[in-house]
This record gives C-alpha cells, sequence and structure tokens, in this order.
C-alpha cells in the first residue's frame, strides 16, 4: 500500500533532525495560524498562487531563494564546523552518512534551489520591463514554470524529515548513484527533484526567448537592448540546449535505478564515463546561466551609479555572445583525470583558456565605465565592485586548474572548491544582492535601507576572504574535498579560520535580515514615489515603483541605448495622451494544480506507490487538458482603470516634487559630455 | 474572447501577435526537443557495440517489419499535410477527414512498435538485458511517447474542433501539432537509418 514508506523513514533517533523538525513545524503552524486568523487564504491565492504577473511570480522566486539560501547556508556552517572538530582530533557530531547527505544537499539546494530561482526571479521581474512589454510570451507557463520549482522544493526539504537525501555528492555519478551501491530513497529524491524543476527551468527558458524576441516595444532593435535583457536572452539560450540534457541524463540514471537498464553500471556493458560526460555537457553551461545575468546585473548598476553610458555596448554584448558559444565546448575539463589522453585534455583546456578573454573584455568594459564616471558607492555597488575585485581572483585560479598538468594535481582538492565558490560568490551571489538592492524599490515601491545593506555587503566580502582564502591553501597542502572525519591535525589552523570566515558570513546574512525589517519599519521614509530612484537609464525606471499591473499606459519608446535616460533628458516622459484599452492575460490554478500533481507522482516514485503515481499522472494530463478548453484566458483592462491608475500615480508624483530627488543640474550636464 | 467582439477596434493585430508568437515559442519548444534526441542517439552511439554476450542489431531487428512501421509514420506525415491544407481552405470536414486518416496511421505505428518491443521481451531481450538493448529500447521507446502524447493532443483538438469549430486558437493549435508531428517524422527517419539500417549492416 505504501511502498517502501514505513514509519521507520522519520528519523526519530537523529536529535538534530527532530529538533529542526520540531522548529520548522511549530513555524509553518505559525504561518498557516496566522494566515487564517487574518484571513489571508483567499488573498493569497487569488492574488499571487494563481497569478500570472510575471512580477508578482519574480518575487515569489527570490523569497523561495532567500529561504533556500538560510537552508543551503546551515549545511554549510554544519560542514566547516564537522570539519574543524575533526582536524582537532574530536569525533564530532555528524557521521559520514549524515555528512555526505549535508554536503550533497548544499550543492543541489544553492545551484538549484538558491541560485536559479534568484536570477530567474530577477529575470521575470525585470526582462518585460526593460523591453517595454505587458507580460511574458506564456503567463500559463510562467506560473507552471514557479510551481515546478515549488515542488522540487518541497520534495528536496522533505527529505529531510521523512527517509533521507542522497550522499552522492551534488551530481550524483554512478555507480555510487547506482542502485547497488545507493538502495535508498537519497537518490531517488535528488532524480525527482531535480527532474520535475528542471523541467520547469526549460519551459522558462522558452518562455523568456520567445518574450524577449517577440514582445519588445516595436521601436526596439535587438542591439538597442539593455544588457541584461541580453545577457538573459544568451543565458535563456543555454538553458534550451542545456537542460534538455539535464533531463536526459537524469532519466537515464532513474532507468537504471527502478528497471535495470545497463547505462551507467559495472557490468553488461554500461559505461559510467558516459554520465560524467553527459553531466557537464548541461552542467558548465548551466555555471554560465547563472553568471551571464548578473554580468548583466552588474553591467546595469555600474552605468547608472558612475552616471555613464556602458563603456562599449557592442563589444559586450558580442563577449557575451562568444561565452554563450564556448560555454559547449569546454565540459571536458571536470574530469581531465579520465584518461582522454593528452591532446583531447589539451583542448579543453586550451578551451577553457579562451573563455577568459570574452570574460576579461567585460571587465574591462565595467572598469572604462566607471573611468571618470560620478560614481556612488549605493550598496548595489559596493556589490558590483566587491565583485569586479573577488571574481578576478576567482577566474585566475580558474585559468591555474584550466591546465591539465596543474589538473591532475589539484583537481578534488580544497582548491577547486575555493575556486568554484570564488566565482560562485564572488559573480553570482554578490550580483544576485547587487540585482536585489538596485531593482528592490522596483518591485515593491520601497529603497532598501542603505546602512544595513554596507553592513551586510562589508561582512559578506570580508567574511569570504576568510573563509575560503585558506582553502586554496588547504588544497595545495594536499587536503581532498568532503572530509569528515580523522582529518590531519595540520590542516586545523586553516580550517578554524575558514570556520570563522563563516560566521563572518553568518553576520552579513544577520544584517540583510535586519535591513529587511529595518525597511519595513522606516517604510513611509523608503517610500519611492517617483519609479525611478537612483535616476536610471533603462526601461522599467520610465513606469511607477511598483508598476501597474500591465506595466505600461502606453508602450514606451526603446529606439536608443539607456532610452529612458535620454527620454528624460529630452522631457518626454510625460505621457498624457490617450489611454487605450490593455490586453492581459487572467490568472489560473492550473499551473498550481498540474504542480500538485507532479508532487503526488514524485513523492510516488521515490517511495515505490504506484497507485498515487497513477494519480499524479492522470492528474496532471488531466488538468492540462481541461485547461485547454478554458478559453476565457484574457480580458480588456478598461481605458477608466487605466486611467485612474495612471492619473493617481501621476497625483503621488506631483505631490513628493518637493522633496529632493537624486538628479541635479551639473551631473547631468557632465553626462551629456561623455555620452556625446 | 467574447470580449474581443465587442471592442476590437482598439486591439489592433493582437490576436493574429499571440498566435504567431505561440509558433515560435513551439519552434522553440521543438528545437529543446531535439536536442532531448540528439542526447539519446549520442547516448546510443556510444553504446551501441556494447552487446555484453546479448544479441546485436543484426540479430533481432526485422527490416520489413520496421520498413512498414516506418511507411506509415511517413504517410502520416503527408496526411496531416492534407488536413492542414484543407484548414487552409476553411474545409473543416476536410481537415476532420484527413485527420482521422493520420490517427489511424499514426495509432498504427505505436501499435506495430509495441509488439516489437513486447516481442523483444518476450524473447528475453529486454532493457535490462545489455547496454545495447538499454539504450535502443530508451531511444525508440521515447520517440514512441512523443508519437503517443501526439495521438493523445489529436483527440483533445479533435474535440476542441467539433465543439468550438475552426477559430483563430484552434488553427494556431493544429499548425503546432503539425509541426509536432512532422518533427517526429524526421527525428524517426534518423532512429530508422542509424538505429535499423546501420544496425543490420
Amino acid at each position: 500500500m505504501f511502498g517502501r514508506l514505513t514509519l521507520d523513514a522519520i528519523p526519530f533517533h537523529e536529535p538534530i533532525l527532530m529538533v529542526t523538525m520540531a522548529i520548522i513545524m511549530l513555524g509553518g503552524a505559525a504561518l498557516v495560524g496566522g494566515i487564517t486568523y487574518l484571513g489571508k487564504w483567499r488573498y493569497l491565492w487569488t492574488e499571487w498562487f494563481t497569478t500570472v504577473d510575471h512580477k508578482k511570480i519574480g518575487v515569489m522566486y527570490i523569497i523561495i531563494a532567500f529561504v533556500m539560501m538560510m537552508r543551503g547556508f546551515a549545511d554549510a556552517i554544519m560542514m566547516r564546523s564537522q570539519q574543524v572538530l575533526s582536524a582537532a582530533g574530536e569525533t564530532g557530531y555528524l557521521p559520514p552518512h549524515h555528512y555526505d547527505q549535508i554536503f550533497s544537499a548544499h550543492g543541489v539546494i544553492m545551484i538549484f534551489f538558491m541560485a536559479m530561482p534568484f536570477i530567474i526571479g530577477l529575470m521575470n521581474i525585470v526582462i518585460p520591463l526593460q523591453i517595454g512589454a505587458r507580460d511574458v510570451a506564456f503567463p500559463f507557463l510562467n506560473s507552471l514554470s514557479f510551481w515546478l520549482f515549488v515542488v522540487g522544493v518541497v520534495l528536496i526539504n522533505l527529505s529531510l524529515f521523512v527517509g533521507e537525501f542522497a550522499q552522492t555528492g551534488w551530481l550524483a555519478y554512478p555507480p555510487l548513484s547506482g542502485k547497488e551501491y545507493s538502495p535508498g530513497v537519497g537518490v531517488d529524491y535528488w532524480i525527482w527533484a531535480l527532474q520535475i524543476s528542471g523541467i520547469g527551468t526549460t519551459l522558462s527558458g522558452v518562455n523568456f526567448f520567445t518574450t524577449i524576441m517577440r514582445l519588445r516595444t516595436p521601436s526596439m532593435p535587438l542591439m538597442k537592448m539593455p544588457v541584461f535583457t541580453w545577457a538573459s536572452l544568451c543565458a535563456n539560450v543555454l538553458i534550451i540546449i542545456s537542460f534538455p540534457i539535464l533531463t536526459v541524463t537524469i532519466a537515464l540514471l532513474t532507468l537504471d535505478r527502478y528497471l535495470g537498464t545497463h547505462f551507467f553500471t559495472n557490468d553488461m556493458g554500461g559505461d559510467m564515463m558516459m554520465y560524467v560526460n553527459l553531466i557537464w555537457a548541461w552542467g558548465h553551461p548551466e555555471v554560465y546561466i547563472l553568471v551571464l545575468p548578473v554580468f548583466g546585473v552588474f553591467s546595469e548598476v555600474v552605468a547608472t551609479f558612475s552616471r555613464k553610458k556602458l563603456f562599449g555596448y557592442t563589444s559586450l554584448v558580442w563577449a557575451t555572445v562568444v561565452i554563450t558559444i564556448l560555454a559547449f565546448v569546454v565540459w571536458l575539463h571536470h574530469f581531465f583525470t579520465m584518461g582522454a589522453g593528452a591532446n583531447v585534455n589539451a583542448f579543453f583546456g586550451i578551451a577553457t583558456m579562451v573563455i577568459s578573454i570574452p570574460t576579461g573584455v567585460k571587465i574591462f568594459n565595467w572598469l572604462f565605465t566607471m573611468y571618470r564616471g560620478r560614481i556612488k558607492f549605493t550598496t548595489p555597488m559596493l556589490w558590483t565592485v566587491g565583485f569586479m575585485i573577488t571574481f578576478t581572483i576567482g577566474g585566475m585560479t580558474g585559468v591555474l586548474l584550466a591546465v591539465p598538468a596543474a589538473n591532475f594535481v589539484l583537481h578534488n582538492s580544497l582548491f577547486l572548491i575555493a575556486h568554484f565558490h570564488n566565482v560562485i560568490i564572488g559573480g553570482v551571489v554578490f550580483g544576485c544582492f547587487a540585482g536585489f538592492a538596485y531593482w528592490f524599490p522596483k518591485a515593491t515601491g520601497y529603497m532598501l535601507d542603505e546602512k544595513w545593506g554596507k553592513r551586510a555587503f562589508w561582512f559578506w566580502i570580508t567574511g569570504f576572504f576568510v573563509a575560503f582564502m585558506p582553502l586554496y591553501i588547504l588544497g595545495f597542502m594536499g587536503m581532498t574535498r568532503r572530509l569528515s572525519q580523522h582529518i590531519e591535525p595540520q590542516y586545523f589552523p586553516m580550517l578554524a579560520i575558514a570556520a570563522f570566515g563563516a560566521v563572518l558570513i553568518l553576520c552579513g546574512i544577520l544584517c540583510q535580515i535586519m535591513q529587511l525589517y529595518v525597511t519595513f519599519r522606516n517604510r513611509e521614509a523608503l517610500r519611492d514615489v517617483t519609479g525611478d530612484p537612483w535616476d536610471g537609464r533603462t526601461l522599467e525606471w520610465a513606469t511607477s515603483s511598483p508598476p501597474p499591473f500591465y506595466n505600461f499606459a502606453h508602450l514606451p519608446e526603446g529606439n536608443e541605448l539607456d532610452a529612458h535616460w535620454y527620454q528624460k533628458e529630452r522631457g518626454e516622459t510625460d505621457q498624457s495622451r490617450d489611454y487605450q484599452p490593455i490586453h492581459m492575460p487572467k490568472n489560473t490554478g492550473a499551473g498550481v494544480i498540474i504542480s500538485a500533481y507532479a508532487l503526488v507522482f514524485g513523492f510516488g516514485l521515490i517511495w515505490y506507490i504506484w497507485w498515487l503515481v497513477a494519480i499524479g499522472v492522470v492528474g496532471m494530463i488531466g488538468t492540462w487538458i481541461k485547461h485547454s478548453f478554458n478559453e476565457d484566458v484574457d480580458y480588456y483592462v478598461p481605458v477608466e482603470e487605466v486611467k485612474a491608475i495612471e492619473e493617481a500615480h501621476k497625483a503621488r508624483v506631483a505631490g513628493a516634487s518637493t522633496k529632493p530627488v537624486t538628479n541635479n543640474d551639473d551631473e547631468d550636464e557632465m553626462e551629456v559630455e561623455y555620452a556625446n | 474572447m467574447q470580449t474581443n467582439a465587442v471592442d476590437h477596434h482598439a486591439h489592433d493585430e493582437h490576436h493574429h501577435d499571440i498566435g504567431e508568437t505561440k509558433l515560435l515559442g513551439f519552434w522553440i519548444y521543438l528545437m529543446s526537443d531535439c536536442i532531448l534526441f540528439a542526447t539519446l542517439f549520442a547516448t546510443y552511439a556510444v553504446l551501441f557495440t556494447n552487446t555484453a554476450g546479448g544479441p546485436s542489431g543484426k540479430d533481432i531487428f526485422e527490416l520489413p517489419f520496421v520498413f512498414t512501421e516506418t511507411m506509415m509514420l511517413l504517410f502520416s506525415s503527408i496526411t496531416f499535410g492534407f488536413g492542414m491544407i484543407a484548414m487552409k481552405r476553411k474545409d473543416v470536414a476536410g481537415l476532420k477527414r484527413w485527420m482521422y486518416v493520420t490517427f489511424l496511421l499514426g495509432f498504427g505505428f505505436v501499435a506495430m512498435e509495441v509488439y516489437e518491443f513486447h516481442h523483444l521481451i518476450e524473447e528475453g531481450f529486454g532493457p535490462d538485458r545489455s547496454a545495447f538493448l538499454s539504450s535502443f529500447f530508451t531511444l525508440v521507446a521515447t520517440h514512441g511517447l512523443h508519437v503517443t502524447a501526439g495521438l493523445i493532443w489529436m483527440v483533445v483538438c479533435m474535440v476542441q474542433l467539433n465543439t468550438k469549430g475552426l477559430n483563430e486558437t484552434m488553427e494556431t493549435r493544429f499548425q503546432c501539432l503539425s509541426l509536432f508531428w512532422h518533427f517526429l517524422d524526421i527525428v524517426w527517419i534518423c532512429v530508422f537509418t542509424i538505429v535499423y539500417l546501420l544496425g543490420v549492416l
């Protein structure tokens, strides 16, 4: 009846897990109780869960990304402390089977359930606004993508309390992840969490690609698109090409585990190195899926706060396109030790080093944008400068690792761990935070508190260097990754410093929580009335904050770079023309319902509860078909409603115009001088 | 849809645009599906010599049978094409007629494939016999699942055609389905060439 699921699946004997579970259950009960008490369920369902508004979906992505960052960071703190204890000669509090689940979960969560949703959340909020569109191309698919991603989040969190998670590392290499060596449900949780959310990601890629290609405001050619949109376009091309590879790879592993096929097994002709090739043929483009959009974020931030046009727009766009292509010819550098031979390794080593050229181009683009600019060190700008320094160091250690001979020594060591945290934290995470601070007023209508934002930045960046520079040294000393027991005592000092760095990062995270609290407390003073608090350059700043659900009453003109800036210069921002009815999609619950069945389906497969699987499949297909019969999917917003919303916004701006705006004249003159 | 009849003067060619956007989006989806099949073909190419003492393609493939199967699918593409021509002429009866034929051919294809699989498994040559058979079954069955999905989609479209008539939404849906169907045809040509023809060499 319940397949493999028995009461033994709940880890009663693990005090850490049971306490966590109790806290989460209490917190969850408080949340549910609170919502019920306030009578907000209907509001949540109609305004958020069923929404097809790209801005709201983006906000939900980012909220979940933050929550999952907490969980992934808790894993990190546990690993750091266990390693220190072990190097000090203690047993520590994490036995190997638990520790191995933690490092697997840490990697999976930080990449798939923190970085990805953060990036896709930013894309959701920003792309339609930057290209002057009213929503994405396929609003229902967007909602479905989000909820499929939520299914992945639910499954991976469920694995904490019902059963176990994979002990195989974040990419679950066979044969370790095969049935023979991992008979439990851990790898199955990994499989279904990634498979279901990965399909959502593929749909997002198709959706955003189509959105950017088809829904740009009519006057905007591709080469006048804001850089964030360009970078996201490239990232979405990468998603469309690489995520199907992940889907197939995981599906083949699934078949090995469920039907006894021999793709990656030791015997009967299976080839486990094929898995490693396939997973990295997806995995390497994946790191560019994460980093290209944040390059876009930095480009927007650096131009806005240097108060100059971005230096070398065309070269930056082409550098992005070149990285997109090269992303597919370097995957083998993740396993030079496979034994592919010197020539193959040399090819992939050189291809890897070549990628540093377009990346270097970008660094110079940003530097020359700052050169002789009137720089304002706001929080987003601090993250950007911090990124440029940190990421350059990470990039250089990457070039070191690209030398196959050096890689034979350093692979699987903490040097590698230090390298990829250097580029992912210093690149992706800083970029997400820069984008968060930069677009927070656009999404919510309130500025973030700067003081706590800056504190968070300084804790994060110092914490990062203190936590990860020792790992480079430990790598040279010979410490391999994923150790938890009987660690060499001579590693202790460096591990202790690294653990201290993790505590500094914790302070950074606490400052971020404090920042949100202070922002909430001072919300009236921090309100962004104009919709353009940073004196921005691109079209997302041409509408109010938060934008009305239809984004723009009139589709804006986008036939030049930094269109909004020059429109302001020429005084063209007032749009008091005739209003027209606006065509908008209607909310739908189909995405939530299909995803709920997907959750049932995934859970059934993990625990071999076949009747649940059947319910899931029939439910998903049936709901989709039922949805296709619904033709009442769109409507027109009447002119009166548009007019009322726009007039109210104008009245607020007029009421607030006594306040000093960041804009002042001599700076603008300077801008004109450089722009021409 | 009802509302735009009331005040369609202001809404330019919005609905036409939506159809075009859907077609582009569907093309992009097909390209991602193409990568999915490419990965499976690559897997097959790596594993097809790994027979682990079991049969190779030469031992188990029956070309005349598969050739018949192939012809059914190819003809179903032609009949779908005729259906689309009928749709362009707004000839709903013709569209329906050709779709029934297409469905029958597609169904026949899937039935023959199921028979072939059943036969192989009965003989003891199931997907768990060797890496070659694992990759063969997975590649061919993935295509078969796609065709099955296409058949379900076709049924849904026919029901909707009968209840709603041939409106713009339905035209876009048939266009997408037709792209899907022809795409599966092209994939099958690759399967037939790379798996079956090269297999019996």
